[in-house]
């Protein structure tokens, strides 16, 4: 009697119940082996460049990679000197920090401080477009019209080609300016708005807040910000494939066509290297150390947001 | 001192007398200045992007742009292999990737405890993944994909499991954002109907979530519709004059046709390319608006 009276609160028959439960179990499992299917991944990526790249170092040798300032790894004879393209990335990310760091962050000023809510309507979604445009299209903006138009001119202390790293590291620091100022306005919004107006009720003018208050107290958000523009200048290939002229020339002048890390992977590609040629392990030996450097550089922007970051409240 | 004080005093009506001096405010007009620059910069960007491609591509902007196959003379080629093996790619790898977004959000939100290690472990390569500069997916895919243990060769499957594993950590990041809007009542509320934790996730916290998801795919597909680097290495470059009929095709996609035709000498075939920019370009914006009418559609508060 009394039994009965529990089976008739307890909303399933407990049959099912245990069913119900086996099957959660499962999917738990499931789930989990989907999850950890990341990790595999980028496991995959190490595992897939460590390798051929062992490989490589024993055919070639640190000594050759690291000191000699010749890159011709798919000529007859081969030269597999890297510094020319580690300049030739050097240059092009300068070139593009230089525009989208202050530009992103002009932009976020502007954004946070003087646009008036229509602006910002408009503003927004511009950029928001922007940051969608696929590289491929900006390596097109490149050779059609930066190049011509924008490269040429501002460049009087050499004559400027059709190909170079200039055009090339402009055209990134273009497309790096809308992720660089989403990420510079998250910094700023993580400032206490009570110390901006601290600041407005002590008689700051807009740009005395901006410099004084936002800038410092925000500061850890914004160089972090700062480095993944720098990663992300670093990785990107196609705009610097097509616009910067595939020459691993061995100079600081960005008048003249260059070859990055990244774009010497790609143009290598090109070429279909058969497994196992020197050709083909070429590309996991430079691709380990772009690896390398952007998981430096982005593992670096962590720390900074994490260590230097004050909190308040 | 007494000094002291008259030093500071001093001190703090120098700098009143400085705030209303003409070069504070100049100072204050160049800065609004410099923010006016950068900001017109972004914009004009936008502008003669699309202007300068349109100018270019206007002549090749017809049908039979998009019905013709590539040809070795500019004002017949045409990209419909390119469109086609786009869909393939995209829809395969939009599929697979949403399926293994969703269940690694659904385990790290409802099911793995925030603090343990495992989670940790698993945010922390989401995080390292979306730093990876995308033709290391490229190399990753020659190494293991197309050839290698794999060995799928230069097709649609090695592309499409390519751009899944690139497009796989933004998913991931907002399949989790869409779960963790779901307000906890609603799981408390299954739960005390009787629900078990999977009945409570498959018949109140996911469809709750579902436009969140549906928005933050589409932005992980035409993140995919427009990568080119890593298909560089995987064979897209290569000229294909027929339609993928399955995952062991040949391929080719919009990104790199038009990188082919940028390449190109001929100024005809660079209006090719530009033609083929306006039909990407119109195929993100139509995503894009889709995105948008899901969020705005479903706008709900909790």
């Amino acid at each position: 009697m009394n039994s009965s009276a529990t089976e008739k609160v307890s909303l399933q028959p407990s049959g099912l119940k245990a069913r119900q439960q086996r099957i959660e179990v499962v999917i738990k499992f499931a789930l989990a082996i989907i999850a950890a299917s990341g990790v595999l991944i980028t496991t995959g990526v190490v595992l897939a460049l460590v390798r051929p790249t062992i490989d490589f170092f024993q055919l070639v040798g640190f000594n050759e990679f690291f000191m000699s300032t010749d890159w011709f790894p798919l000529y007859e004879p081969p030269d597999y000197g890297v510094w020319p393209l580690v300049i030739g990335t050097f240059t092009v990310m300068l070139i593009a920090v230089i525009i989208a760091v202050p530009g992103g962050l002009a932009v976020a000023f502007f954004l946070s401080e003087y646009a008036s809510p229509k602006v910002k309507r408009f503003l927004k979604p511009l950029l928001e477009i922007l940051a969608g445009v696929p590289t491929v299209v900006f390596g097109f903006f490149a050779l059609n019209f930066i190049a011509p138009n924008v490269a040429k001119k501002i460049w009087v202390f050499s004559d400027v080609g059709f190909y170079s790293a200039l055009a090339a590291g402009i055209t990134v620091g273009l497309m790096i300016l809308p992720m660089m100022t989403t990420l510079a306005e998250d910094a700023m919004a993580a400032v206490p708005r009570a110390l901006v107006d601290g600041a407005y009720a002590l008689g700051a003018s807009k740009r005395e807040a901006c410099t004084g208050v936002i800038l410092q107290a925000g500061l850890s958000g914004i160089i972090a910000a700062g480095v993944i523009a720098m990663s992300r200048a670093i990785g990107e290939t196609t705009i610097v494939l097509l616009a910067a002229g595939n020459t691993a020339n061995f100079s600081f002048d960005p008048g003249v066509p260059m070859q990055t890390m990244s774009s010497f992977i790609g143009f290598a590609g090109l070429g279909d290297q058969p497994t196992g040629s020197t050709g083909y392990m070429t590309i996991f030996a430079v691709g380990s150390m772009l690896f390398v450097i952007t998981f430096g550089l982005n593992i670096f922007s962590r720390r900074i947001v994490t260590r230097f970051r004050e909190v308040y409240e | 001192m007494s000094s002291t004080v008259a030093t500071n005093t001093s001190r703090f009506a120098a700098d009143l007398r400085d705030s209303t001096s003409p070069s504070r405010k100049l100072r204050d007009k160049l800065f609004l200045t410099g923010l006016w620059v950068a900001t017109l910069i972004g914009v004009l960007t936008l502008f003669f992007l699309v202007l300068s491609t349109l100018l270019k591509g206007y002549t090749r902007l017809n049908l039979s742009l998009i019905t013709n196959f590539p040809s070795p003379f500019p004002e017949d080629a045409g990209i419909q292999a390119a469109i086609f093996g786009s869909i393939w790619v995209v829809v395969t790898s939009g599929v697979v990737s949403l399926f293994i977004a969703l269940g690694s959000a659904i385990y790290l939100e409802e099911f793995a405890s925030q603090s343990s290690r495992f989670n940790r472990l698993i945010s922390i390569n989401i995080q390292t993944l979306a730093g990876v500069p995308s033709i290391v997916f490229g190399i990753l895919g020659l190494a293991f994909v197309a050839r290698g243990w794999l060995g799928w060769g230069f097709t649609v499957g090695t592309a499409s499991a390519v751009l899944t594993m690139m497009v796989l950590p933004v998913m991931i990041v907002s399949a989790r954002e869409a779960l963790k809007a779901v307000p906890s009542s609603l799981r408390e509320g299954s739960y005390a109907l009787g629900a078990t934790k999977w009945q409570a996730i498959s018949k109140q916290v996911l469809p709750a979530a579902i436009p969140g998801i549906a928005t933050g795919s589409i932005l992980g597909v035409s993140r995919a519709l427009g990568e080119s680097a890593p298909l560089i290495l995987l064979g897209a470059l290569a000229y294909v004059s027929s339609n993928p009929s399955g995952l062991s095709s040949d391929y080719t996609v919009l990104p790199l046709v038009i990188m082919k035709y940028t390449q190109e000498a001929q100024d005809e075939f660079r209006a090719v390319g530009a033609a083929a920019i306006i039909v990407l370009l119109l195929l993100l914006v139509s995503l894009n608006l889709l995105a948008i009418v899901i969020r705005d559609r479903s706008r709900k508060s909790w």
